[in-house]
């Protein structure tokens, strides 16, 4: 397919000087809290390195992940990370559709075969043979274990494709599972969040190009550059939340003074993701700055954890003193509510695990 | 050493400390600045070049106004257009650099600060120079 051409030599062709390309190393390196010395290590590594091949499927999805990153705000992410990888199979954006299509993915997994990563959005249904999600007569799960034999790694994106997501929501239908449950012999990388933020995707995707490996992952595979800190953690509620003031409808004095949404159902202290810092539509502001409490989207099985507007049930069994001593007490307390919910959090994943 | 007076004592500028935290405060902007110093005594003995995130600490509007302030701004300032615009400015401390990378959008992408002589971004990297070379060259045979 592609002859093997180096990065900085394919987007010189495409006009892209080496100060924009030092300019968007040093951007991502700030986005994944890597020191600045990094980007210039980055940008080094990337102008040498080959276009990363990569292989996109989509399976049991609503396409909110790829629209997630082509309709980024950014037009300059989306250029640079389609000038970083060769993305040689994608489905919603490929020109070939029917059987040329399925040649491409053939194509693409022999010319780079053991060296493509392959990207994965949507869950995989198993039930009644797999049937409920087919793509050439190919059932999701029979494509997802012939391509992954090939890739060097697999970064599944989205909730869906990572956790299960919203079709592994109760009664699963369809018998929905996540890449890991699948496949066991490849390293996998969860980018999960529905969908995940498009600089967290083109941000793993640099890491990977640049080092050649995954980046450190948490115990339920994310990797911890983006997925470290709790939405409440970063939250700008957060002063609110440790001096117990709690708006408890959505159109009372407390939620019209910007307070704490805890008690309307917000899942920001059992949530880790980006959004309180990277923030959405290019940085505009997030959920909980609009005015609505966190669903959880980016932690398994979000959708069956209760309703959305409910208060978080143990954490608040759990921090009903802490709360109380908070309100009294002032802002130390809050170091303390992090630790309990991060405690629970992981006795929550440990649980979903089984 | 017999007397009080004979020891050697450092006054470091109290800074915020002598604020409150109602000021907004939150103490990261003085550790910001005296890391400065150090990376400014390392680069001024060994030429060893330094950065900082600005992103790395999170940082008050308080925090980054008593920065701006106290570093201000020096003599040099630059601007580069490379997907989307940078504004550079050396503070009022020679080779204590302000960069500030905006998208296409105008949207902040980085902030950092660099410990160097010239910030690297602003140097002509040479594959680009020779490039813009043959580029001058083929111009130059069209106009003949
Ligand atoms: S509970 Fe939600 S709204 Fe309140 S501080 Fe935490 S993340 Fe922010
Ligand atoms: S705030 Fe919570 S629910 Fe909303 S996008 Fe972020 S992680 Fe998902």
């Amino acid at each position: 397919m592609n002859e093997p051409d180096t990065l900085g030599a394919s987007l010189t062709r495409s006009g892209v000087s080496r100060r924009s390309f030092l300019k968007f190393c040093t951007a991502m390196a700030s986005l994944m809290a890597l020191p600045p010395s990094a980007a210039y290590a980055m940008a080094d590594a990337l102008n040498r390195a080959q276009r990363q091949s990569v292989i996109w499927l989509s399976f049991q999805e609503c396409t909110g992940c790829v629209e997630s990153l082509t309709r980024s705000f950014d037009p300059t992410l989306e250029q640079m990370i389609f000038e970083m990888i060769s993305l040689d199979y994608q489905e919603t954006l490929q020109a070939a559709s029917g059987e040329a299509a399925e040649l491409a993915r053939k194509q693409a997994m022999k010319s780079s075969y053991g060296k493509y990563v392959l990207i994965v959005d949507g869950s995989i249904p198993t039930k009644d043979g797999g049937v409920y999600s087919t793509i050439a007569g190919i059932s999701n799960y029979d494509m997802l274990v012939e391509t992954a034999k090939g890739a060097a790694a697999i970064v599944a994106v989205g909730t869906c494709s990572a956790y299960g997501g919203i079709p592994h929501a109760n009664p699963n239908p369809t018998g929905a599972v996540a890449v890991s449950d699948i496949i066991k012999d490849k390293p996998i990388m969860n980018v999960p969040g529905c969908p995940p933020i498009p600089s967290v995707i083109a941000g793993v995707l640099a890491y990977f190009v640049t080092y050649g490996k995954l980046p450190e992952l948490d115990h339920i595979g994310r990797p911890k550059v983006f997925f470290a800190d709790t939405i409440h953690d970063r939250c700008y509620r957060r002063p609110f939340y440790d001096q117990g003031k709690f708006a408890k409808t959505f159109d009372d004095e407390g939620a019209r003074n910007g307070w704490c949404l805890y008690e309307l159902g917000c899942k920001g202290p059992t949530t880790y993701n980006a959004c309180a810092t990277i923030k959405w539509n290019g940085g505009i502001s997030f959920p909980i700055e609009s005015g609505h409490g966190c669903l959880g989207c980016s932690e398994p099985n979000f959708w069956d954890k209760g309703s959305f507007y409910q208060p978080l049930p143990t954490p608040l069994a759990d921090n009903a003193p802490v709360i109380a001593a908070a309100t009294l007490g002032g802002i130390a307390v809050g170091t303390v509510a992090a630790v309990v919910s991060r405690k629970h959090q992981a006795d929550i994943s440990t649980k979903e695990e089984k | 050493m017999s007397t009080l007076d004979q020891i050697s004592v450092k006054i470091i500028n109290p800074l915020s400390t002598q604020a409150t935290q109602a000021d907004g405060l939150s103490g990261n902007a003085d550790a910001i600045l005296h890391e400065i110093v150090a990376l400014l005594e390392a680069y001024t003995s060994t030429g060893e070049m330094g950065a900082i995130d600005l992103r790395s600490l999170p940082l008050t509007p308080a925090d980054y106004e008593l920065l701006r302030d106290t570093l201000s701004e020096g003599e040099v300032h630059a601007h580069i257009n490379a997907i989307g615009n940078s504004d550079i400015h050396e503070t009022c401390y020679p080779g204590v650099w302000w960069l500030t990378y905006y998208n296409a959008d105008g949207d902040t992408v980085a902030e950092l600060l660099e410990i160097t002589s010239v910030p690297q971004i602003l140097k002509a990297p040479e594959e680009d120079m020779r490039e813009g070379l043959a580029r001058l060259r083929d111009r130059l045979t069209q106009l003949e």
